[in-house]
């Protein structure tokens, strides 16, 4: 396929590069109305526009044109595509670059064509509808103006930060000038979205345009034709000196160039922004840091070291293994938002969730937002009225942030009913159970609940760790039970992990994944078995802290050598965030299920700190004391003397920093590539993605499959054999580790 | 000249300042305390040619009498309900006249003005039922105050409805709707609204810490919530004819509506001038006879609008759009202004009508209320109305010889035109097969609109429809056509016959 559309492009390339006439274009068109040229993006193969090779060489060929035509006067740039301006560079392209210098030529052809825009005589209008984004806004922001649409879709933004990279097409150097410094070092390192109307407060767009309802046409037909007109006339004005293309600045943005003017406070915004990158990052990454610097290469050494730098500094960072990772979680989490399971018989449009709890409100927060009907019932008033204050904060707190109206918020909450009866569950579509985790109550709530609900419902169940034929053993009908495990807290974490049992039907599987991705899930669907497979990742890691910290290890260290790995939560933290209780119980059932493999530290230690109340951060005491309100956190000092009590004599030879680190990563890493060995995971991409969006695993390091690949399988494998020799099996690398360690050209990402 | 069309813009665009959202206060008390108007209307003549010739209307103000022979809409089984008659007070841009009176004060006189113009005897009606929109918090049942005030029965019982622009209708088919169900014989309907002044609020802050104060016991605790008082207690809060649901102001949802119909800032123009020029004409020509003459306490007797401007295309061209800045197409000119007064009028069965002596003016026939989207179809309720209503009666356009439309904008008018012309309008949302078809413009308000004679929002209603009996007498038609779009992306539309003569 792939090679099938290279020829495809090749051709067209051919034929526009031979002939170059211009009804053969068919990504950049364009038409004069009276003296303003009409230039118009829309590339056919694709639901976006972006940067390609392509898009770029007949834009160059327009522009030309446009420059050439003495009937124009002025022109507008605006997309065809009802919901996407540009949505950035090609990564293809970039990624198909062997070497720096590679992709530092094509920042510079990029640099090239947005100087000739910022240069124009003729004004140049950019009509922004929907996303636009990275090179899409390096592209906007080189025109002499900007009219956005303040359609909800129509976000600005350099997200390159995220993907390890930096604006390479001028983007470093415009935007300071266009926001200031610290607006835009606030959009490069972080490469949040920001929609039109922020846009417009920061002077990053001149003038906002309103979405239109129905009328003649089609409402989304129609606002990009009412853009289209805005924006004509905005060229006129520009031309006939109506619209001053020099702004006044206010009382507030003369002191801040005032301010800003002066070096040594640049200096210290340098200085104060690399500190909290650093603080943030650990300086695992080094895309923010380099952006830092080409800011300011340009700003105090003048532009044309600022370009050099950016197109240097964009060849260097993409040639860097933390922008391969990042891509490669990019590429996996569109992949994982695609149901490969087909379209379900019948779409869900009533849901029922049983348990109140974080989870279960959770889930209804999620499921209610996106308009399906939602029943949240629970067995007692308090635990329904707190799941049902807690999904209306959710979308109160959207409403103080202003993302919704405050009746949109009512709207939504509308389809929200809660019970303590099965009133109505013959009507649903599907149940998800969000219970206790006791196999009892699972297997009684599921006999209630097939007792009322109608033959063609589905059963999820919300574990973390309960194997879900088990569960399904109390179900007359298996093939409508599937697992759906989700991440707390549920409306911020990404994933969900759904499990299939031999018995689950494939349209229950396309059903469950359609009601993931509705309520914006990135899912991974696995086998079943113990853990299935994130929980089974996490629990070898969490028996290792235990033992760490039964060696002696302070949880402040302990936190301190995980987040320095790029974990975002230390290990310690995330043991007080799941849960003591929760990990005592998952502890217990895997390691019965999977022998001494699973000890490490002792499951007494949790299975104490439970019984002295030590639950974690629900309880207020957990490896740390939480004071509400405060956010500084203090080891809890009771754990100390408990630890006292099952201390472990650390081995000096394998207890330095870097080998802690590597004992607990080593032992996810391993059981992951197990989960893929004994066929529990789809495939790599689906493994990665579900240890970063639901493990926290280093993102910087793209997931523990594409760690292997990058570290090296052999090099792993001799640092566990050295494990191994202290502490026996748990650190016995799999037969798939071997495998690639055998075998460098073995990977499993490309 | 450009002396005059600064002030006049000037004052447009001070009207139009409480539709927005935010207004200072500065602006209200500027505004409440703008004296009388006394400038004369500026080249009508021209206007007038203009208007007709730009929308190809040709104005029969006194069109002879003809005798139709269509069948009557009266359904078996059905009472037949008759308007009797109907008045209202001058409509006067808000802050002038009437700017001391309260909102009952001008219902009191659209009351008496009935009476008086009925010779109605004060208890011979069985209910009094008035609409308004924005509610004086003293007389939330101004039906009752204005009723007891305006000298009938207090025997009498009264209720107050409110459906934004379209409050006054409801009061009216309420009526209706009890004498069809033979509960009453007859009522009196009306509407009332007043601009000159509206409820300002303390801060919900404020409320608060006052209320507190009312259940205090102690002296402590008194003043300490009398020291929690912060300045940003009291800042005031201010009404907005904005949607509640989505917090747009109705300009800026007409400005979209329009641009979504591709109505120019011309046409909008065009239209509003020809409101204001025929509205004058009917004015000169005698043919408002609903409006009463009222004595205001302390000021002038007015008999007048005071709100028709013809003004010329290029002075209207000057102004700068009120809501959306710069491109939007609605301005204070092609806008409605608010508006102070009240409307009355006299409902009855027939046989109750022709009992006491009455000649009716016309039968009040199917009306229907639709309702859409608040935000993207806030305006459009013509639209959906029309053929509802039509097909109720068994009518097409053709049949209708009279038409009376709430003109909220200009662009809204001008909008429901293209949306009613429209097959894939019609189809894609209103499920129906095809569309309904535009009234002719030599049958559209003929004697003004709303844009022109005003808009007491509470009270348009039952001017509407006393206007169209007034039009078929005068014009010699069967059937009439109200319709009207409100607030909250609401609407009505009912079919008025000529009583026979």
């Amino acid at each position: 396929f792939l090679t099938c559309a290279y020829f495809v492009f090749l051709f067209r390339y051919l034929i526009s590069y031979l002939f170059s006439c211009p009804c053969l274009r068919s990504f950049v068109n364009y038409e004069v109305k009276e003296d303003v040229a009409v230039i118009r993006m829309n590339d056919p193969n694709s639901k976006v526009n972006t940067l390609s090779v392509q898009m770029q060489t007949e834009m160059t060929e327009v522009f030309n044109e446009v420059l050439a035509n003495n009937a124009v006067q002025s022109a507008v740039l605006i997309s065809s595509k009802p919901g996407c301006f540009i949505a950035g560079a090609d990564i293809n392209m970039i990624q198909a670059c062997k070497t720096a210098e590679e992709v530092t030529k094509l920042s510079q052809e990029g640099q090239k064509m947005f100087e000739r825009i910022e240069n124009s005589p003729k004004p140049i209008v950019a009509a922004i509808n929907g996303s636009c984004l990275g090179g899409g806004l390096e592209f906007a922001i080189a025109c002499q103006y900007r009219v956005a649409t303040k359609s909800k879709k129509t976000v600005l933004g350099t997200p390159e930060v995220m993907l390890g990279l930096l604006p390479g097409a001028g983007g470093t150097q415009r935007l300071p000038k266009m926001v200031g410094i610290p607006g835009a070092f606030d959009m490069m390192l972080t490469g949040k979205n920001i929609r039109a109307d922020k846009a417009k407060k920061m002077g990053l767009v001149h003038q906002l345009v309103d979405p239109l309802g129905p009328g003649l046409k089609s409402p989304e037909e129609r606002t990009i034709e009412y853009l289209e007109e805005v924006a004509i006339q905005c060229a006129k004005d520009i031309v006939n000196k109506k619209i001053a293309l020099t702004r006044k600045k206010g009382l507030m943005q003369k002191a801040q160039d005032y301010v800003l003017g002066i070096e040594f406070v640049r200096q210290q915004i340098y200085k104060t922004v690399t500190g909290k990158v650093m603080k943030m990052s650990k300086g695992l990454y080094p895309a923010p840091l380099k952006i830092i610097e080409t800011v300011k290469a340009g700003l105090e050494q003048g532009p044309d070291s600022g370009y050099l730098a950016e197109a240097q500094n964009f060849g260097k960072l993409a040639m860097t293994s933390e922008s391969n990772a990042l891509i490669g979680l990019y590429h996996g989490q569109v992949a994982c938002k695609k149901n490969r399971f087909g379209v379900p018989e019948r779409p869900v449009k009533n849901l029922a969730i049983l348990g109140a709890g974080l989870m279960g409100a959770g889930i209804a927060q999620v499921t209610v937002d996106k308009g399906i009907n939602t029943i949240l019932k629970d067995t007692m008033v308090d635990g329904l009225s707190r799941g049902q204050q807690q999904v209306y904060k959710g979308f109160n707190d959207k409403t103080k942030k202003k993302t919704i109206t405050s009746f949109e918020r009512d709207s939504i909450l509308s389809s929200l009913t809660g019970q303590l009866d099965y009133k109505g569950f013959e009507k649903v579509d599907m149940v998800i159970e969000a219970v206790f985790e006791d196999l009892n109550i699972k297997h009684k709530v599921i006999k209630e609940v097939e007792a009322v609900i109608s033959p063609h419902c589905i059963f999820a169940t919300n574990t973390s760790a309960l194997p879900i034929k088990d569960i399904a053993a109390a179900s007359k009908r298996p093939e409508k039970v599937i697992g759906m495990h989700y991440f707390s807290p549920v409306d911020k974490m990404q994933l969900l992990e759904i499990i299939t049992t031999d018995k689950t039907s494939k349209d229950t599987t396309a059903s469950a994944v359609a009601v993931g991705l509705k309520q914006g899930k990135v899912i991974i669907v696995v086998g079943d078995g113990p853990g299935f497979y994130t929980t089974r990742c996490l629990a070898p890691m969490l028996a290792e802290a235990v033992r760490v910290l039964q060696e002696g290890v302070d949880p402040k260290k302990l936190d301190a050598l995980t987040t320095g790995f790029g974990f975002p939560v230390g290990a310690a933290t995330l043991a007080d965030e799941v849960g003591i209780d929760v990990a005592a119980h998952v502890a217990e059932d895997l390691g019965k299920a999977f022998g001494s493999r699973f000890g490490g530290g002792n499951v007494e230690v949790l299975k104490t700190m439970v019984e002295k109340g030590f639950k974690g951060r629900k309880s207020g005491k957990g490896c740390y004391v939480y004071t509400p309100g405060l956010k500084s956190k203090d080891v809890n000092p009771d754990l100390e003397d408990l630890l006292e009590k099952y201390k472990l004599a650390a081995n000096p030879s394998v207890s330095s920093d870097s080998d802690v680190q590597f004992r607990l990563v080593s032992r996810f890493v391993n059981e992951a590539v197990m989960c893929l060995q004994e066929g529990i995971l789809n495939g790599p991409v689906e493994g990665d993605i579900g240890a970063v969006f639901g493990l926290g695993f280093p993102p910087c390091l793209g997931g523990p499959f594409r760690f292997v690949d990058t570290f090296g399988a052999d090099k792993l494998v001799e640092k566990m054999r050295r494990f191994e020799h202290v502490y026996g099996n748990q650190f016995t690398p799999c037969q798939l580790l071997l495998d690639h360690a055998k075998d460098s050209n073995k990977r499993f990402q490309n | 000249m450009s002396g005059i069309s600064t002030s006049l813009s000037a004052l447009w665009q001070q009207q139009i300042v409480l539709l927005s959202s935010s207004y200072s206060l500065d602006e209200m008390a500027s505004m409440l305390m703008n004296p009388l108007r006394s400038c004369p209307p500026v080249n009508a003549a021209w206007a007038v040619q203009y208007a007709t010739r730009s929308l190809s209307t040709s104005v029969h103000l006194h069109a002879q009498v003809q005798t139709k022979s269509k069948k009557t809409l009266a359904k078996p089984g059905v009472k037949n309900i008759v308007l009797v008659d109907g008045v209202r007070t001058p409509f006067l841009t808000s802050g002038t006249t009437y700017a001391d009176l309260m909102p009952h004060d001008l219902a009191r006189a659209a009351l008496q003005g009935l009476l008086h113009r009925t010779s109605l005897p004060k208890d011979a009606v069985d209910y009094v039922i008035y609409g308004t929109v924005i509610q004086e918090v003293k007389t939330s049942n101004v039906a009752r105050e204005a009723s007891l005030g305006a000298g009938f029965s207090d025997k009498i019982p009264c209720h107050t409805v409110t459906m934004a622009c379209i409050s006054s209708n409801v009061a009216m088919t309420t009526g209706a709707g009890m004498i069809a169900a033979g509960q009453c014989d007859a009522i009196v309907a009306g509407g009332v609204e007043f601009m000159s002044d509206v409820p300002i609020r303390h801060s919900r802050k404020m409320r608060k810490t006052m209320l507190a104060l009312n259940r205090a016991k102690t002296l402590g605790q008194r003043l300490s919530l009398i020291g929690s008082i912060r300045m940003a207690h009291l800042t005031p809060e201010l009404p907005a004819v904005a949607e509640f649901s989505t917090a747009e102001t109705m300009g800026h949802s007409a400005d979209r509506l329009a641009a979504a119909f591709g109505v120019s800032r011309l046409e909008q123009d065009e239209f509003a001038l020809r409101s204001h020029t025929l509205a004058k004409q009917a004015q000169d020509s005698g043919l408002l006879s609903d409006v009463i003459s009222f004595k205001v306490p302390g000021r002038d007797m007015v008999s007048k609008d005071n709100g028709i401007r013809p003004s010329s295309m290029e002075q209207l061209a000057k102004l700068k759009p009120a809501f959306i800045k710069p491109h939007g197409t609605v301005t204070a000119a092609n806008s409605s202004f608010l508006t102070d007064g009240a409307s009355a009028v006299l409902i009855m069965s027939e046989e109750k009508a022709l009992a006491m002596g009455y000649k009716p003016k016309a039968y009040l026939r199917d009306f229907v209320y639709v309702s859409q989207d608040p935000k993207d179809q806030l305006l459009l309720g013509p639209t959906y109305g029309t053929p509802k209503v039509l097909e109720r009666a068994g009518l097409t356009m053709n049949d209708i010889d009279v038409f009376e439309f709430h003109e909220a904008f200009a662009g809204q008018i001008m909008a429901n035109l293209k949306a009613m012309d429209s097959d894939w309008f019609a189809q894609t949302y209103m499920g129906r097969k095809t569309k309904v078809g535009t009234p002719p413009m030599e049958k559209f308000n003929l004697w003004g609109g709303s844009l022109s004679l005003g808009h007491p929002f509470g009270a348009t209603g039952c001017r509407l429809v006393t206007t169209v009996a007034h039009r078929l007498q005068k014009e010699g038609g069967q059937y009439g056509l109200v319709a009207a779009c409100a607030a909250g992306g609401q609407g009505h539309a009912m079919v008025i016959e000529a009583y026979p003569q």
